[in-house]
C-alpha cells in the first residue's frame, strides 16, 4: 500500500472546478514532483494535503489514515514555501523552534533539536539573526530547518527555488536530493520547472487544467508521453512534433512526411511499429525528441531503427557541449542535437539520422499516444 | 474545512466570524439602521421626540424645499463647495509643484503648510473669528498703521460672512491637497520627464502638457475629500459666526442641527440630513465603484 | 529614489528660483500667522489687544490669560476654565482610540486572513460607513445613548466614537493586512498556531507602522470632534472643542480675547504635539483615509 494516496480528489472554489477528481499516490521515501503549467491546480492540490485548502470531494490518506478533517498542525507534515514565510519578527532559531514552541516543548529539548537541524543544514553561525539579515541561499535553508525540525511523516515543497538565481538553484537541488536520500521521509514537489523534476523526483506527476495527464518514473513520463501535452511539456528543448501520414502501401509502415521544396520525405518505421498500421492513409503526430534527430556521425549505434534523410538546414545554434540545428520537416520547424564539431551549414541540405526506436506516434484528434 | 467533527476545530473554524460579527453587528445597527430610522422619521411629523404615528409623506421634503433657511443652506453650500473645491485645489497643486523644484528646506516647509488639518475646526475658527473680526482684528491693525479708511468686515455682513468661512477652510485644507499632489508629482515616472526634455518640452510645456494631465487621479481623489468636508461642514461655521449674522451662514448640516435640537423640527431635520446623505452618495458612490473595480487586488 | 531624481529632472534660472522661493515662504507666513496670532495675543493683557496691534510682539508679557483659561474663565455658567474638559476629552479619547483600533485590527485580519463566503460584503458595508453624513445618525444616536442610560455621559461619547470610528480602522488594517504574506499565516498554522496565537505572534509585531498611522487618526479625528459632542454631552461632560466653544462664544460679559487664544491654544495643543512628534505617520493617516479601496 502506497504512504501518501489521493483518491478522486475534487476541489472547487463556487463553480470553478479547481482539481477534478486525481488520483495519485506515492510509495513510502519516495519524491513526488508535481508538474505543470500555472494554473494547472498543481499548487492547489499541494495545499490540500497540507490541510490549508479544504477539499470539495475525494479522500487524502497518509500512511492509510484519512486525514481530511485534520488540521494542518496534525497530519504530520512540514511545508516549504515559495517565498519561504519566515516570520520577519523572529530570530532563525526561533523560527525553527516556533512549532515546538506552540507545542509546548520544554526549551532545552528546543535547543537540542535547533543544534541537530542546524548542524545538518550549516546554519549555526545564524541562529540570532532575523531573515532581513540573510541571503537568498540562507533563507532556503532556514525554511527547510524549519521543516527539518518537525521530523514529519511527509514534507511539501512549494516551487522552493523558483526565488534563487540560476547558479544556487542547481547548488540547492543538489542538496534536496542529498536530503532526500540520507533522511529516506517522503516528499511531494511542486515546481513549474522540468528539469528540476526530472533531476529530484522519482514519481513524475504532470497537471494541466486540474486534470492529471501521466504519473509515472521521470523516463516513463520522458520517454513514453502518453498524450501530446506531457511530449511537448516535459524535455528542453520540447519535442519535436510533425504531422505526417502513415502509407503501408511497401513492405513495412512508412512515414510521409511533406519535406523542403514541396517533396515528401518517406521514413521507413520496420516491423517494430506495427501498431501503426491501423493509422494507414491517415494523419498522425510524429514525435521526435531533438537529441533522436543527429549528424550521421553522432547517432546511437545501439538503435534497431536507423533511418538516414536529407533536410534543409534553416539555423544553426552551437551551444557548446551540442550544436542545434532548426531544420524543415514536414513544413515545420524542427529542432535537431548535433555534435558539436558537426559539419553543418545554416541554408543548405545536410544529411540527419533519425532514431526511430525513440520516435511516438500521437493521433492528432486525441492528443492521445497512438504508438 | 466544511466536515469537521471536533468541538474545537468548529470552534476555530467559526471564531474568526465570531470575532468579526460584534464589529459588523454594531455597524449594520449604527450606520445602516439608524440611517432606515432616520429615513423613516423623515415621511413623520416628529417635533421634539420620534413619533411614527404622524405620517406625512413627502410632507417635510416639500416644507424643506419651501423653506428660505434651506434654500440659503443650498445656496451657501454651493457658494462654499465651488470655492474651497477649485482655489484648495488650485493652491495645492501650485505649491505642490513649486516645492517640487528641489527646494532647500522643503523639509521646514512641508510641515508648516500642513499643520491646520492637525487641528479642530474649532480651533481654526475662533483664530479666524477673532482675526478678520473688525474690532481688534486685520481692519483694526490695518488702521493703527495708518490706513484710517481702510474697512474689512465682512465677518459682519451678511453678504460677505459665507467668504470669510471660505477663506478658514482654504488655511486648513489646502496644505494636505498640496501634500496628495506632492505624492502624486513624486510618482511620476522620471523617464516621461526625461523624454519630455529630449522632445524640447519647456518646463511650462511638460507641466501643461504632460504632467498635470498625469494628476487626474489626484485630483478626483482631491475632490471627493473636499467635497466630503464641505457638505459636512459645521464645526466651523459654528466657531465663526454661527450661522450669522441672522442666517446668512447657514449650511445643510446646520440647518439639520438646528431645525432638529433648536426647533424641534424633528422630521424636517430628517428630512435634511437624508438630503445630505443623498448630495454625499452622489459623489462617494461613483468614485468607490471606479476605485474598487479598477484597482482590486487578489 | 524617485523623488530626488524627479527633482533634478527639471531646470529652472536663478530669477524663477529666487521667485519660488519668495512664493513659498509668502505661504509659510500665511499658514503660521494664525498660529502666530493666537500666540502672540495669549500672551498680552486685554487692554493691548484692544487698542494695540494685534500682529506686534507683547509689551507687557503675562501668562495670566492661559491661567484663566485653564482654571479660572467662565464655560457656560461655571468658572472652571478648561481643564475639567480637557481631563473629559482625554476620558473620552484613550478608551475610543483604543477599542477601535483594536476591533479594527482583528477586523482587517479576518477580512484579510480568514476570508469567508460574504466577507467582501461585510467589508463594503464597513467602507461606506466611514463616508456617511454623521448628521444623518444623529437622532437615532440620541435616542439610544438614553436609552441605555449614556445620555450625556463620557461613556457614551466613548461608544459613539468606537463605533464610528470602525470602518476606518477596519479600512487601514484590512489593507495593510492584504499585503501581508499569506504563506507566513500558513506556515504558523502547519506550526500549530491558532487563530488569535497567529494574530498575536505573527501579525501584530509587524503591524507598528499601521498601528501609528490608525491610533494618530482616531486621536486627531475624536479630540478634534464637536458634531457628536456637542449633541450628546451635557454641562458636565463635553469635551475640550465644546468648552472653548462655549467659552468663546457665551454672549454674555466682556470679551476676553487673550484667553480665548489661550483656551484655543490649549484645544490644539495635543494634536499639534502628536503631529510634531510623528508627522510622516499623520500624512500617511491622512493620505490612506484620502485614497481608499
Amino acid at each position: 500500500m502506497a504512504f501518501l494516496e489521493i483518491e478522486k480528489l475534487e476541489k472547487r472554489f463556487g463553480s470553478v472546478s479547481i482539481l477534478k477528481g486525481i488520483d495519485l499516490d506515492i510509495d513510502e521515501g519516495g519524491f513526488l514532483v508535481l508538474v505543470g503549467p500555472s494554473g494547472c491546480g498543481k499548487s492547489t492540490l499541494l495545499n490540500t494535503i497540507a490541510g490549508l485548502e479544504s477539499v470539495s470531494g475525494g479522500e487524502i490518506r497518509i500512511a492509510g489514515k484519512r486525514v481530511n478533517e485534520l488540521h494542518p498542525s496534525r497530519r504530520d507534515i512540514a511545508m516549504v514555501f515559495q517565498s519561504y514565510a519566515l516570520y520577519p519578527n523572529m530570530t532563525v532559531a526561533q523560527n525553527i523552534s516556533f512549532g515546538m514552541e506552540i507545542k509546548g516543548v520544554p526549551k532545552p529539548e528546543r535547543d537540542k533539536a535547533i543544534a541537530g537541524v542546524s548542524e545538518t543544514l550549516q546554519i549555526g553561525h545564524l541562529l540570532d539573526r532575523k531573515p532581513s539579515q540573510l541571503s537568498g541561499g540562507q533563507r532556503q535553508r532556514v525554511a527547510m530547518g524549519r521543516a527539518l525540525v518537525r521530523r514529519p511523516q511527509v514534507f511539501l515543497f512549494d516551487e522552493p527555488l523558483s526565488n534563487l538565481d540560476a547558479k544556487l538553484r542547481v547548488d540547492m537541488r543538489t542538496e534536496i536530493k542529498r536530503l532526500h536520500q540520507s533522511m529516506k521521509r517522503t516528499i511531494v514537489y511542486v515546481t513549474h520547472d522540468q528539469i528540476e523534476a526530472m533531476t529530484l523526483a522519482t514519481k513524475i506527476a504532470v497537471l494541466k487544467d486540474g486534470v492529471l495527464q501521466q504519473a509515472g518514473t521521470p523516463a516513463e513520463i520522458y520517454n513514453s508521453p502518453t498524450n501530446m501535452f506531457v511530449a511537448d511539456f516535459m524535455g528542453s528543448p520540447a519535442m519535436n512534433l510533425i504531422p505526417a501520414t502513415v502509407n503501408v502501401s511497401g513492405k513495412s509502415p512508412a512515414l510521409d512526411i511533406g519535406a523542403y521544396g514541396g517533396r515528401t520525405m518517406s521514413l521507413d518505421l520496420g516491423a517494430s511499429n506495427g501498431m501503426l498500421s491501423k493509422f494507414s492513409g491517415r494523419p498522425v503526430m510524429f514525435g521526435i525528441r531533438p537529441e533522436a534527430i543527429t549528424d550521421p556521425e553522432g547517432a546511437d549505434r545501439t538503435s534497431k531503427n536507423l533511418i538516414t534523410a536529407e533536410c534543409f538546414v534553416e539555423v544553426v545554434e552551437p551551444a557548446g557541449s551540442d550544436t542545434f540545428a532548426v531544420v524543415h520537416l514536414g513544413g515545420k520547424e524542427a529542432v535537431a542535437r548535433l555534435r558539436a564539431d558537426a559539419k553543418v551549414v545554416p541554408g543548405t541540405v545536410a544529411k540527419l539520422a533519425f532514431n526511430l526506436d525513440k520516435a511516438v506516434f500521437f493521433d492528432p484528434e486525441t492528443q492521445q499516444r497512438i504508438a | 474545512m466544511a466536515r469537521a467533527q471536533h468541538p474545537r476545530s468548529i470552534l476555530q473554524e467559526w471564531l474568526p466570524r465570531l470575532v468579526l460579527a460584534p464589529s459588523f453587528a454594531v455597524v449594520l445597527l449604527f450606520v445602516y439602521g439608524f440611517i432606515l430610522f432616520t429615513g423613516v422619521l423623515s415621511f413623520t411629523g416628529s417635533k421634539l421626540l420620534p413619533d411614527l404615528t404622524t405620517w406625512v409623506g413627502l410632507g417635510n421634503y416639500q416644507r424643506l424645499f419651501n423653506h428660505p433657511n434651506w434654500w440659503t443652506a443650498l445656496a451657501n453650500l454651493g457658494i462654499f463647495g465651488t470655492l474651497y473645491i477649485v482655489i484648495c485645489s488650485v493652491l495645492g497643486l501650485g505649491l505642490a509643484i513649486l516645492l517640487d523644484q528641489k527646494i532647500r528646506g522643503e523639509g521646514v516647509l512641508r510641515p508648516i503648510y500642513l499643520y491646520p488639518m492637525a487641528l479642530s475646526f474649532i480651533v481654526t475658527g475662533v483664530a479666524w473669528k477673532w482675526f478678520l473680526d473688525p474690532g481688534i482684528g486685520l481692519e483694526h491693525v490695518i488702521r493703527s498703521l495708518g490706513w484710517e479708511s481702510f474697512s474689512f468686515r465682512w465677518i459682519k455682513d451678511g453678504r460677505f460672512a459665507i467668504y470669510t468661512i471660505v477663506i478658514a477652510a482654504i488655511w486648513q485644507s489646502s496644505g494636505f491637497v498640496m501634500a496628495m499632489f506632492l505624492a502624486g508629482l513624486r510618482g511620476v515616472d522620471n523617464e516621461i520627464v526625461k523624454a519630455a526634455q529630449i522632445d524640447g518640452a519647456s518646463n511650462w510645456t511638460l507641466y501643461r502638457r504632460i504632467i498635470i494631465p498625469l494628476m487626474r487621479p489626484v485630483f478626483l481623489s482631491a475632490f471627493v475629500v473636499l467635497a466630503h468636508l464641505a457638505i459636512k461642514s459645521y464645526d466651523l461655521v459654528v466657531a465663526m459666526t454661527d450661522g450669522g449674522p441672522g442666517t446668512a451662514t447657514w449650511t445643510p448640516a446646520l440647518f439639520m442641527q438646528k431645525f432638529t435640537f433648536g426647533r424641534n423640527e424633528m422630521g424636517m431635520g430628517a428630512a435634511s440630513a437624508i438630503i445630505m446623505l443623498m448630495m454625499i452618495s452622489a459623489i462617494i458612490v461613483p468614485y468607490l465603484y471606479s476605485e474598487l473595480a479598477g484597482g482590486r487586488r487578489t | 529614489m524617485t523623488a530626488t531624481t524627479q527633482q533634478t529632472a527639471v531646470r529652472t534660472g536663478a530669477l524663477v528660483r529666487a521667485l519660488i522661493y519668495a512664493l513659498l515662504l509668502l505661504f509659510a507666513v500665511y499658514y503660521l500667522l494664525p498660529l502666530y496670532v493666537m500666540v502672540v495675543n495669549s500672551l498680552k493683557p486685554l487692554e493691548e489687544i484692544r487698542q494695540g496691534n494685534m500682529l506686534a510682539l507683547p509689551r507687557t508679557w503675562t501668562i495670566e490669560p492661559w491661567l484663566s483659561a485653564w482654571s479660572t474663565a467662565q464655560i457656560g455658567v461655571q468658572p472652571t476654565g478648561l481643564k475639567p474638559y480637557f481631563l473629559n476629552s482625554i476620558q473620552m479619547v484613550v478608551p475610543a482610540v483604543f477599542t477601535s483600533t483594536l476591533l479594527g485590527a482583528l477586523n482587517g485580519y479576518v477580512l484579510t486572513k480568514w476570508r469567508f463566503r460574504g466577507a467582501d460584503f461585510v467589508f463594503t458595508l464597513m467602507l461606506l460607513s466611514c463616508f456617511i453624513p454623521f448628521q444623518i445618525v444623529l437622532i437615532p444616536s440620541a435616542r439610544i445613548l438614553g436609552l441605555l442610560g449614556l445620555g450625556g455621559t463620557v461613556t457614551g461619547l466613548v461608544l459613539i466614537h468606537a463605533i464610528y470610528g470602525l470602518g476606518f480602522t477596519t479600512l487601514f488594517f484590512r489593507n495593510y493586512y492584504e499585503a501581508f504574506p499569506s504563506e507566513l499565516v500558513r506556515a504558523a498554522m502547519i506550526d500549530g498556531a491558532g487563530f488569535f496565537q497567529i494574530f498575536r505572534r505573527i501579525l501584530l509585531p509587524s503591524s507598528g507602522p499601521i498601528i501609528v498611522v490608525t491610533v494618530i487618526w482616531q486621536f486627531t479625528n475624536i479630540w478634534n470632534d464637536f458634531l457628536f459632542g456637542s449633541s450628546f454631552s451635557n454641562a458636565d461632560s463635553q469635551p475640550m472643542t465644546v468648552a472653548l466653544n462655549n467659552l468663546v462664544n457665551s454672549s454674555t460679559g466682556v470679551k476676553e480675547y487673550n484667553v480665548h487664544f489661550a483656551g484655543a491654544i490649549l484645544a490644539a495643543l495635543p494634536t499639534l504635539v502628536v503631529y510634531i512628534v510623528s508627522g510622516r505617520y499623520f500624512v500617511r493617516g491622512l493620505m490612506a483615509g484620502a485614497v481608499k479601496g
